[in-house]
């Protein structure tokens, strides 16, 4: 009985590695199947989800205008004290003193891209853009200011 | 001056005969993260096991005593990380429950799938690497292969494909994809035509069986007393599942079985997240076709506070019961913070399932524990 045992065990053992091996197999032969990405080969292919959160940025307008009122409700929404807001005083055209930002400045390396100053921003001014390779060769560099040199408050935005 | 023999004096006491104390981890390739286990033998018998925690403490509770409720909920997302979007619902609930918000209906139903493509994801990985631990190579890139699917969902709706902080209290933070539907179906579609490969290449496997039936026995009895739930639990004959005991969100709507398995050895286990993803699957086919219109988010407040009081939310994540435990004094921020994790309880059977059991099956057993250590130490 034990020998019976024995050669049943082998057979089992052999039929199970076989049935493991055959799927193996198949994807050996069937090269076209594999779905893996050649990552920094195919990055002119690559597309990410549109909704992809990897940094925020700031949309400007071909006349380097932005939305951005220096309200701080992103500054306020933020948890990790990423996005820091400088506003200055500005005279607009009918002489009135009026709050606009000066800089915002954002720190990536403090992002933890949670969404949550895209939600708070009620002019809809910052947003999430699909960009991930963050990488630089200085700490500095990862400090930005959102708003371009120049650029101003959209007409109509208050 | 001292001197030298009696400053480099071992004081430590000197164990009996034969014993040797090995420390496994905090940098060891099976204990998925930085757990260290301090095991004593007796020759190649487990005596006891002494898991040592603190590597990877974030502080996370007291962090969150300084958030609002809105901002603490992507904190959560850092604990389990295979279950991250549960979390999230975890601690929205508990917002919306002591405020009293009203969750549109559209809002829960893509939780409620979103929550189960989660546990998919998460038990795909759990299969993956525990088929590595005992030795198999293959069977790992095989359920990435489908968990890279959701991860492509969850990338397309949610904007990040781990960490998504998609959940904010009173519904979701925006609509879902235009495309949602259309790849939750190919992936259902997908998945149940390879969920085959995972029985040919692991399940009916004679190495695989023979190192996992019989190992790590936990009894039904045992089970309670360690306060273990999830799939650990399930395995060993207790009924444990909040979506059938606390339903929330759409959960009380749905048809799906809970797994129990009897056995209780480290193969039950195995087969009760088997089975848990089809009846996952079976809960998504209900659902994704009956996305009611609507709203996606509630009318909520702009500040966030909670009454004054205590509240608790538990919601059964891939790892089994997740507690959250506020403690409002009535401010924007929360006065006291705990989370029940289920890898913490589960964690402390692992000493009395592997006692009396050789060494090589010490990772056959704690592999089934399905732990995230971020989610033990927080």
């Amino acid at each position: 009985m034990f020998l019976k045992d024995y050669i049943y065990d082998v057979y089992n053992g052999v039929r199970s590695l076989l049935k493991g091996m055959r799927k193996t197999g198949y994807y050996f032969t069937h090269s076209k199947e594999i779905i893996t990405e050649q990552y920094p080969d195919n990055r002119a292919t690559l597309k990410l989800a549109d909704r992809f959160k990897g940094e925020v940025i700031m949309p400007h307008d071909d006349n380097n205008e932005h939305a951005c009122t220096g309200c701080t409700a992103c500054e306020i929404a933020c948890p990790n004290g990423t996005i820091k807001v400088v506003t200055k005083s500005e005279f607009n055209a009918e002489g009135k003193k009026k709050k606009a930002v000066d800089a915002l400045v954002y720190r990536l390396e403090l992002c933890t891209m949670c969404n949550l100053c895209v939600v708070a921003c009620p002019s809809d001014a910052i947003k999430m853009a699909p960009n991930f390779e963050h990488s630089v060769f200085d700490r500095t560099k990862l400090t930005k200011i959102l708003n371009k040199p120049g650029s101003k408050i959209r007409e109509g935005i208050e | 001056m001292y001197n030298q023999t009696e400053i480099i004096k071992d004081t430590t006491e000197l164990g009996p005969e034969g014993e040797l104390v090995v420390n496994m981890g905090p940098q060891h390739p099976a204990t998925h993260g930085v757990l260290h286990l301090v095991v004593t033998l007796n020759g190649e018998t487990i005596k006891k096991i002494e898991p040592h925690l603190g590597y990877i403490h974030r502080s996370i509770e007291k962090m969150c005593e300084s958030l609002t409720y809105r901002q603490f909920i992507y904190v959560t997302s850092r604990m389990d990380y295979l279950s991250s979007h549960i979390n999230n619902t975890a601690c929205a609930l508990l917002v919306e429950k002591g405020m009293q918000i009203e969750v549109p209906e559209r809002a829960q139903y893509v939780r409620t799938i979103l929550n189960e493509l989660t546990r998919i994801a998460s038990h795909e990985l759990w299969i993956g690497a525990m088929a590595m631990d005992l030795g198999a190579f293959t069977p790992f890139f095989y359920a990435f292969r489908e968990r890279e699917m959701i991860t492509d969902i969850m990338e397309d709706t949610c904007g990040a494909r781990l960490t998504m902080n998609y959940i904010v209290p009173g519904g979701l933070m925006y609509d879902i994809h235009p495309d949602f539907q259309n790849k939750v179906k190919a992936f259902i579609k997908q998945f149940k035509e390879k969920v085959t490969e995972y029985e040919d290449l692991v399940t009916n496997n004679v190495i695989f069986q023979s190192r996992t039936k019989g190992v790590g026995i936990l009894s039904a009895e045992d089970a309670i007393s360690f306060g273990c739930t999830g799939p650990v639990a399930r395995a060993s004959g207790v009924s444990c599942d909040i979506r059938k005991i606390a339903p929330y969100d759409v959960y009380a709507k749905v048809e799906f079985d809970e797994v129990i398995e009897t056995a209780g050895d480290s193969f039950a286990r195995y087969m009760v997240r088997i089975k848990e993803m089809n009846q996952s699957i079976r809960i998504i086919e209900q659902l994704i076709d009956t996305i009611p219109e609507g709203d996606f988010v509630g009318k909520t407040k702009n500040v966030l506070k909670l009454p004054k009081g205590e509240f608790y939310q538990r919601v059964e994540t891939a790892r089994g019961d997740f507690g959250v435990y506020i403690v409002s004094e009535g401010g924007t921020t929360p006065y006291r913070i705990k989370f029940r994790s289920p890898g913490f309880s589960n964690l402390s059977a692992l000493s009395h399932m592997a006692e009396g059991s050789k060494i090589g099956d010490l990772m056959a057993t704690m592999g089934t524990l399905d732990l995230v250590i971020p989610d033990i130490d927080r």
